[in-house]
């Protein structure tokens, strides 16, 4: 088993070396288009349907817990903060690394087990660059991106709920929206989805790139990219949120 | 051209090679051979500089690999091809776009000219009208060969085969055989072969070498290794089970 203290140290290497990539012309337009498609408007649907169900049982929720002190009107407020801070972003990369970054764990893994990423080294290409640099670059753009579509269908959904359902007025849950929602619960909220879309990647590109073993070492990297993206997005939510929004 | 001195390599504890010494001059077919898990494909690698050494020296035109700089070693693996025991075929790409890819990646060519050279590549392995079919759509025969035209579409100097006949039945091992003499002839190239097959070694070396217990234990042409009295070599050579080379496994 891999030593933590090497293992930190290869990610940083990695980590380094992807910056160095990025900087590095000409970037492979092609490949990072495709892994766009793949990490972004694949997950669209899964996003769609945990944004929706999320919006609409925090509007329950709410709604129910404010109605004993008679602040019902607030839970457009709630609903909106919940999304844009911590939902949003947190939801987003969970669902996004369950799905892409195991995909990316196992592709990458494979390419290494059957010898693919010695034939591009053979075939004198960075093997980081031209695989890990363009999925890199999606993650950190791509999980900002749906974090806002995630954003948004939260808070319809939590309309949904209070408005049609729970007999909320219109007039009063889109006030209490607007009214308390300022500009940096988003643009924060889209921070922490842009270092969750840098770690995921990282991560399970990581675990893929290094995979060992044949097709049960594919098959530990997949589930390692998967654990060690969720206790980080996890664990360094907590800190994000304690520092952008202090 | 490929100089080897004192190479050492270990993995987790386990010395794997323990201080080859090997030369290949230009033009000329090394063999290597040796039993399974003995090194040869770690020794090969280390010449392509995929895997570094822990003590020794890879030498190539008298230049040490570990003290070229990323590009430098990149510019030199152009002048390489190197066909893979499993063949390596890049699985999202078509059989052409493989075969292309070095020269897509290196050269200005426009896609239609790198389709045209990987069509004619595919030809000289023997292969027509498969360019646009999926390396999962190819038997192990042709993907070897596919693996084989695209380690050719550079037209590097010097050629590496990793058990290139491994797997395959005797028919197309021997075409394989055929296709490494041919590449040879046509494309004069040095190359390196791994191989445990013997009857590989002695259609397409001009010398062999065997690798035993991490060391070159004896190197000849191939009459030489044919004749020699190192007890080891006539082991591996005649395939004996009973022997000074204890079979991994098994108490005789």
């Amino acid at each position: 088993m891999e030593r933590p203290a090497i293992g930190l140290g290869r990610i940083i290497l990695l980590f380094w070396s992807v910056i160095k990539g990025l900087f590095q012309p000409p970037l492979d337009m092609r490949n990072t288009i495709r892994q766009m498609l793949e990490i972004g408007v694949n997950s669209i649907p899964v996003v769609l349907i945990t944004a929706l169900a999320t919006g609409m049982v925090l509007a329950l929720h709410m709604y129910t817990g404010f109605d004993r002190f008679g602040a019902e009107g607030l839970v457009g407020t709630v609903v909106a903060l919940s999304m844009t801070r911590e939902f949003g972003p947190v939801l987003t990369a969970l669902v996004v690394s369950g799905r892409a970054g195991a995909s990316m764990a196992a592709e990458l893994g494979t390419m290494r087990v059957t010898e693919q990423i010695d034939a591009l080294e053979t075939l004198a290409t960075d093997p980081v660059k031209y695989l890990i640099v363009p999925r890199f670059i999606s993650g950190m753009i791509m999980l900002p991106a749906l974090t806002v579509i995630t954003d948004i269908v939260g808070i319809l959904g939590g309309y949904f709920v209070a408005v049609s359902l729970l007999g909320t007025s219109s007039r009063t849950y889109m006030r209490a929206t607007w009214d308390y929602l300022q500009m940096e619960d988003i643009y924060n909220g889209l921070i922490k989805a842009c270092f969750f879309g840098i770690a995921f990647t990282l991560i399970s590109c990581y675990k893929g790139f290094y995979t060992r073993g044949g097709a049960a070492g594919v098959g530990k990297a997949t589930t390692g990219a998967v654990v060690y993206s969720f206790m980080t997005i996890l664990i360094s939510d907590y800190f994000l949120s304690a520092w952008l929004f202090k | 051209m490929i100089e080897l001195t004192d190479i050492h390599k270990s993995f987790e504890g386990h010395h794997v090679l323990r201080g080859v010494n090997l030369a290949v001059e230009k033009g000329q077919s090394l063999v290597v051979i040796g039993g399974s898990g003995s090194g040869k494909s770690v020794l090969l690698k280390h010449i392509i500089g995929l895997l570094q050494p822990d003590k020794g020296t890879v030498a190539i035109n008298g230049k040490d690999l570990s003290q070229l700089s990323q590009e430098r070693l990149n510019e030199l693996r152009k002048r390489f091809g190197m066909l893979f025991q499993s063949s390596a075929l890049f699985d999202s790409m078509t059989v052409w776009e493989n075969v292309g890819f070095g020269l897509k990646r290196h050269t200005s060519l426009s896609a239609e000219q790198i389709r045209e050279i990987a069509v004619q590549k595919l030809r000289m392995v023997r292969l027509v009208g498969i360019e646009d079919e999926m390396p999962s759509e190819l038997s192990g025969g042709m993907r070897k060969r596919v693996g084989l035209a695209r380690a050719i579409a550079m037209e590097p100097e010097v050629l590496l085969y990793d058990e290139p006949t491994t797997g395959l039945d005797p028919i197309t091992a021997d075409t394989i055989n055929d296709l490494i003499v041919k590449m040879r002839e046509e494309l004069d190239v040095t190359s390196v072969t791994i191989t445990h097959n013997m009857k590989c070694a002695y259609k397409i070396a001009d010398r062999i070498a065997m690798l035993y217990n991490g060391v070159i234990i004896d190197q000849g042409s191939p009459d030489e290794i044919k004749n020699t009295s190192n007890p080891y070599v006539r082991q591996f050579i005649e395939g004996h089970a009973v022997g000074p080379i204890a079979v991994e496994g098994i108490g005789i």
